[in-house]
């Protein structure tokens, strides 16, 4: 069961993009769980129903609103085109945008957590000793919460890796631009080469592994539970 | 119109009422805001330090922190004070050495009046600047956190209840540093606290505040001696009196300390003669007699003049309110002993001290 160039394609763009996505997803989701963590405002219950919404929505249901959306008809395509970036499904960029909505509950959750666990105290602290919010973020802030922006950057990366319906819905299954491993292995299985896709699926299978043992060794060095 | 001074209007609705100060206070010596938990106290200092937005006006010594005439806010980054918090909250993240530094290194040079060696001196934490802060003690975070606040040389320090977490021999052991801090930096001080023992320590004024109105303000003497202030129905009710070394003497090993209204006999302290000592006197301890010829064991006998009566916390008791040489003292006796000595209003009597405690 040696891995084949074509899985080794679709390993090395899983890859890029979990890891591109992970980044953004940090850069996107601080702001958002800065904000789920201390605002007042009425609009917090429907802002954060809706960041959580793909934790229970069935990936299909997510890619297929986002393919329509982002469709010649939809206003997200029309958007795209208007600005010449052309339309976004079946392509990379189209799997990265519908990856960060896919992945974004399991970002802003331990960061949000992180942000309402440490509470306003250390703020407080930091503005009676002269420092302004903008500071007071990356000298308090995020030194207090890294071990939520730890378990936020591993659940990130693991659920874009795994994530199957939202590709399939909108990247198709384009060789080096949207064929990820779990779509590769379903090629495999719809092929009958059940060694290749065990290659593949072991290896997701360990990686998973491997991912939630450091979850739980972070979460266990700082009291955090296993990240949510 | 003098510039001098902290002048605090404040109106914050709270949960239970509605926050309501206008106070001129001192603008140096430690000024205490004094009442039960719950009184505001502690939301008062939150104004100030502009971590709670009420309306009104905040001016330190002639700088503005906060008028809503002018519009004019400051964030609590903007305004020199330093802030000790009841519970140390030292930067988890930091090293004692870091959380030392992070006020101090945005204060530019030329403003930096309290010197590193000075603070790290006075509160004794030299041997604790390399270590984390997990491993510290509560009295070591908080001397930390105090010198944190320190080093940042505020035009006005704000403590609240700072000595609230300590046991009692490490509270004794700041105490001293926090005299020091009174006498040698000049900073106005706003000290919350509910103890009256350390109010009457530490404190030249004190601002009486209850369900979030000043009841009293003034120095703290003159507040403590009065009888209509629920102070004087504390078990604890005490006067101070600030008084001189004036002699020792070595055959009975005793000390004199002098005042207008005569001089008080204390075990022999070692101070020299002409230092200042402030005495506290509990009412407990003073009883009254119609003359001084009466033989007694008790040393400290002075002349004085009954010039009011109070409630006491028992229905039994009674303060009487004294005048001596112009210190008022305070003695809580039964309301019998009032009756058959027909103690009134303007009566010479003799107040017999039992006992006083030197404070400073």
């Amino acid at each position: 069961m040696e891995l084949t160039p074509e899985d080794w394609s679709a390993v090395r763009l899983t890859l890029e993009l979990s890891t591109l996505v992970t980044v953004l997803l940090l850069i996107i989701g601080t702001p958002i769980a800065w904000w789920l963590a201390r605002t007042r405002s009425r609009l917090r219950g429907v802002i954060g129903a809706v960041v959580s919404l793909p934790i229970v929505l069935p990936p299909t249901v997510l890619g297929f609103y986002l393919l329509v959306l982002m469709g010649p008809q939809g206003a997200v395509g029309r958007f795209t085109e208007a600005l010449g970036l052309g339309r976004l499904p079946f392509t990379f960029t189209g799997l990265v945008v519908a990856s960060i909505i896919y992945s974004l509950p399991f970002v802003v959750q331990p960061i949000q957590n992180a942000f309402m666990a440490m509470g306003d105290r250390p703020l407080e602290v930091a503005a009676t000793l002269r420092a302004s919010p903008l500071v007071t973020f990356f000298t308090v802030t995020l030194p207090l919460a890294r071990p939520g922006f730890i378990t936020a950057a591993i659940l990130g990366f693991a659920h874009t890796v795994g994530e199957f319906g939202v590709v399939l819905m909108i990247g198709g299954n384009i060789p080096d631009k949207t064929r990820v491993i779990s779509m590769q292995i379903y090629n495999h299985v719809e092929a009958m080469e059940y060694g290749q896709a065990h290659g593949l699926a072991a290896g997701l299978l360990a990686f998973s592994f491997i991912v939630l043992l450091g979850l739980y060794a972070v979460g266990g060095r700082n009291g955090l539970g296993g990240g949510r | 119109m003098s510039e001098a001074g902290i002048q605090l209007q404040c109106r914050l609705p709270l949960a239970d009422f509605t926050l309501e100060a206008d106070l001129n206070l001192p603008g140096r010596g430690v000024t205490a805001l004094f009442g039960a938990s719950g009184s505001g106290k502690t939301s008062l200092l939150r104004c100030v330090a502009g971590l709670a937005r009420p309306a009104g006006r905040v001016k330190i010594n002639g700088e503005c922190w906060q008028d809503d005439a002018q519009r004019v806010f400051l964030p609590t980054h903007k305004r020199a004070l330093g802030y000790v918090f009841q519970e140390a909250s030292l930067f988890a993240h930091l090293s004692v050495r870091a959380n030392l530094e992070f006020g101090r290194k945005r204060i530019a040079a030329a403003e930096r009046k309290v010197g590193w060696e000075a603070a790290v001196e006075l509160l004794g934490i030299g041997h604790l600047l390399d270590r984390g802060t997990a491993a510290l003690s509560g009295g070591e975070r908080q001397r930390v956190a105090i010198a944190r606040a320190l080093l940042t040389s505020p035009q006005l320090l704000l403590m609240d209840e700072p000595l609230a977490a300590l046991d009692s021999r490490r509270k004794q052991e700041i105490l001293p540093y926090l005299e020091r801090l009174h006498d040698e930096l000049a900073t106005p001080i706003l000290y919350v606290s509910h103890s009256p023992d350390e109010v009457a320590r530490l404190a030249d004024h004190m601002v009486l505040l209850e369900q979030g109105r000043v009841v009293a303000s003034g120095p703290t003497a003159e507040l403590l001696a009065r009888l209509d202030l629920p102070l004087a129905l504390d078990e604890d009710a005490a006067v101070l009196v600030d008084t001189q070394v004036v002699g020792h003497d070595e055959d009975y090993q005793l000390t004199r300390l002098g005042f207008p209204g005569g001089v008080i006999k204390v075990t022999r302290k070692a101070l020299d003669v002409g230092k200042r000592a402030r005495l506290k006197i509990q009412a407990r301890d003073v009883s009254i007699a119609l003359t001084g010829e009466n033989p007694s064991s008790i040393v400290n006998r002075l002349p004085a003049r009954i010039v009011g009566f109070g409630d006491a916390a028992h229905p039994a008791q009674c303060l009487v309110r004294l005048d001596a040489g112009g210190t008022p003292l305070l003695a809580r006796i039964t309301r019998l002993s009032k009756d058959q000595l027909g103690l009134r209003e303007g009566l010479p009597v003799v107040a017999q001290i039992k006992s006083v405690a030197l404070l400073a």
